[in-house]
């Protein structure tokens, strides 16, 4: 398989995953969006890993899944704290950043 | 075998994609990106990066998923209401969707790279395997993954920070007991015992506090209340 049939399956991952990030509402759908951006750019790290033959592409892409975790532990943490505070989960009404 | 395991998960990886972006109810869209990152996780394993794959099975579908599951029905799951932006700005959103695709292609499909049409350099048996990984990562980049760990830290206090309650006590919190207050003795200096939440003793915050006043009126069952209130 040629390099680039995986670079384009990324490519197209990755622009499903931004129209989804400016289209969905819920917090929690914007987030599970931006994981598909992450893995695209992940996979986009692999291949090239796999081009080059060397293994710093993968080291890399570890480190991308270590920040998508710290990501989402933070993102998650806000969307229960909005919960809590009996906001509208909706990014378009989420107008503030007062506690 | 290449070929065909490839047109399997490609496909079903950009076809979940979708239906994340797609699907209206949220678990749903949940459950269609475990199946992307699962033939995400097939094309890495083509791609020569075995232990990138099983962490990603691990990782993102055990763990992260889990606790994408676990939000989803905490906070209701409710679908998508009111089905999206006004229709000019939803076409708006396609369009620069579609632009960031053109941007994204030409910028490596069209690249003059030279072995992007290639299968990729010649690599040895152990590309990708954990040796080979964690000995990069202990050696050429410790000083990455170190900072990852504390990433790693600083995000899981960020989250109790932040998803913790902060409205004080409930009603009726007060009465709650642990089993282990009940087999312990009093003053064995347990950490609740220290912040004056089991058996206060009379007058050890007051003195504290105001050394002034003395032997003050013992700090009741409001402290706990306190400290979980405070914040900001």
């Amino acid at each position: 398989m040629a390099i680039g049939w995986y670079l384009a399956v990324s490519a197209i991952v990755f622009a499903i995953g931004a129209a989804g990030v400016i289209t969905r509402r819920n917090p929690l759908l914007v987030l599970v969006c931006l994981e598909l951006m992450l893995n695209a750019g992940n996979l986009a790290l692999i291949s090239f890993a796999r081009m080059h033959g060397s293994q710093e592409g993968q080291v890399f892409a570890l480190v991308v899944m270590v920040v998508a975790a710290a990501e989402v532990a933070v993102g998650l943490g806000i969307v229960v704290a909005l919960y809590r505070n009996r906001v509208a989960v909706d990014v378009d009404e989420l107008r503030e950043l007062q506690g | 075998m290449n070929e065909v395991l490839f047109f399997i998960a490609g496909p079903l990886a950009v076809i979940a994609a979708l239906g994340v972006v797609v699907l209206r109810n949220p678990f749903y869209a949940v459950l269609s990106l475990v199946a992307h990152l699962l033939s995400l996780a097939a094309l890495f394993l083509l791609l020569y990066a075995p232990f990138v794959a099983v962490v990603q099975v691990m990782v993102y579908v055990g763990a992260v998923m889990v606790l994408y599951v676990f939000v989803n029905a905490y906070v209701g799951g409710a679908t998508d209401a009111t089905g999206g932006p006004a229709p000019t700005l939803r076409w708006l959103s396609y369009a620069i969707g579609i632009g960031v695709l053109a941007t994204v292609v030409v910028a490596t499909l069209g690249s003059s790279l030279k072995a992007i049409d290639s299968d990729g350099a010649k690599i040895g048996a152990d590309f990708g395997s954990p040796g080979q990984i964690g000995e990069l990562l202990l050696t050429r980049f410790l000083l990455p993954f170190e900072a990852a760990s504390f990433l790693l830290l600083v995000a899981a206090v960020g989250a109790v920070v932040l998803a913790r309650r902060r409205r004080g006590v409930l009603p009726g919190e007060d009465r709650m007991i642990a089993a282990l207050d009940l087999l312990a003795p009093t003053g064995t200096g347990s950490m609740r015992e220290g912040v004056g939440a089991v058996n206060p003793v009379p007058g050890a915050l007051s003195a504290h506090i105001t050394p002034s006043t003395g032997a003050g009126s013992p700090p009741a069952s409001g402290t706990r209340g306190d400290i979980d209130g405070e914040d900001d």
